[in-house]
Formats: structure tokens, sequence, C-alpha cells
């Protein structure tokens, strides 16, 4: 049994950077998910910007694990955005049948950061 | 080596197909729109096998017919069988925590699709994908 990769989060500002640069095991993301609560609890931030440009697949489970981290996200007053989506693995997603909730999609990382400051905006705080 | 026997008893097994898929699919030269929905295709599958299936194996092969070149892909269980195909097959439908896309959306994504099942016998999914 190897272990679990934790994958670093950074702050910026006030949202949080994951750059997924691994293949993921299911509870690799599981830990990315109680990681990103505590961290988004822990620092208040507003945003959070998953970054997949190195991820070959997005499957069903990988998928709804995203639309998780949005909505547990939300309760702490965050969005989230997902950045870098391979064309390819966007073309599988759609035939596959899956909808990421309410995960915002960006082209890029420059992007999924202007979304989060414009929705940021809409409701100062 | 145009064939591999994969144990799925473990987490990490469920990346290890992906791997060796992607490979075969590399050698069969897919595009990458096909390898990349034959790679998710047995994702799902082999996350079935391990969650549903209680674990099971894989078997992943190079296959060769005239010009064109496929990966055939076979996941084998001996875990409770499915009682209703249909419904197993249904967009969102789901008799565990998943989404209910699993085998519904693995058979989009593939050419050929096969699914043996006997309930307390055991289940058997094989997918297929060929270039183009």
């Amino acid at each position: 049994m190897t272990g679990v990769e934790r994958i670093p989060i950074l702050k910026i500002g006030d949202v949080l950077l994951a750059s997924i640069q691994v293949d993921l095991q299911d509870r690799d993301v599981l830990a990315l998910q109680e990681d990103l609560a505590e961290k988004i609890s822990a620092t208040g931030a507003h945003g959070v910007v998953l970054d997949i440009s190195a991820v070959d697949i997005v499957d069903s489970f990988i998928g709804r694990m995203f639309a998780t981290i949005a909505a547990t996200s939300k309760l702490f007053d965050a969005h989230t955005v997902v950045v870098g989506m391979r064309p390819a693995v966007a073309i599988t997603l759609v035939e596959l049948g899956l909808t990421l909730g309410e995960v915002r999609t960006a082209l890029d990382l420059e992007k999924g950061l202007a979304i989060l400051a414009e929705l940021g905006e809409q409701a100062p705080r | 080596m145009t064939r591999e026997d994969i144990p799925i008893v473990a987490d990490e097994d469920v990346v290890r197909v992906r791997q060796v898929v992607r490979s075969y699919a590399q050698r069969a030269k897919l595009s990458l729109v096909d390898q990349t929905k034959l790679v998710t295709a047995t994702s799902e599958l082999a996350r079935n096998t391990l969650t549903y299936g209680g674990g099971g194996s894989a078997v992943v092969e190079l296959l060769g017919e005239g010009r064109r070149q496929g990966v055939r892909a076979s996941f084998r269980d001996d875990g409770p069988g499915i009682p209703d195909i249909t419904l197993a097959l249904t967009d969102g439908w789901t008799s565990g925590q998943g989404m209910g896309l699993g085998l519904s959306g693995a058979r989009r994504l593939v050419d050929e699709f096969d699914l043996d099942t006997a309930v307390g016998r055991g289940t058997t999914v094989t997918v297929t994908k060929w270039s183009r």
C-alpha cells in the first residue's frame, strides 16, 4: 500500500490554489477535499482554484469530487474554479455524461483568477 | 507483451489499470481523444470491480485485425452480480455512492461493450476500442 499523496495548497491573496500534478488515487482526492475545507476555514479564503492542466483523465469519481469541493467551499462562502482542462478530457466528460454541478471552469489560471475576482466584487464583504 | 493481467484489490490498482491501458492505447495508435475515452472507461470499470465486485482482475490486450489495431480490456469479479442489467445501464442509477455513470458512461466511451453477469456468480465487463 502506498500512502496518500498530499496535494500542496498555495495561498495567493485570498485565493487558494491546488495544482494537481499526480495520477490521482481516490483517496488522494478525498484528502484534497478535506485539506481544502480546513484551509478555507482557517484562512477565510474567498476562492479556490483547482488546476488540472496536468491531469490526463477525469472519471466520474474525480469529477464528483470537484463538485463536492465546490459545494463544500460554498458553505464557507468561497467559489471554486477548475482551470486548464485538456480538450480530450473535456470531450470525454461530455460523452461520459458528467456535469460538474456548481463548479465554474476557466481556460487557464489567469482567467480563473479573473472570474474569482469578479465574483468577489459582486458580493462584497 | 501484448497481454497483461492486473489484479484489482486496492485503490492504487485502479491507477495501475489506467496506466497500462494508456500505454496499450498508445501502442495501438489510438488518437489522444480515443485514448482518453478508453482510459476513462476502464477507470470506471476498474473502480466498479473494486467497489461493487469486492475486487477481481483486469486483462488488457493489444488486438490486431487486418490494418486496424485496438485495445480490449476485460474486468472480472466474483462479487454479487447485477440483478437488473437494464437498470444498471441506466444513466443516474446507482446501487452505491456513485453517480450512476460508471457502466452507462463507460459503454458510451468505447466501440464494443459486453456485460456478462449473474446473481451470485460475479460480473465480467469487456470493452474494446479500435484505431480509426
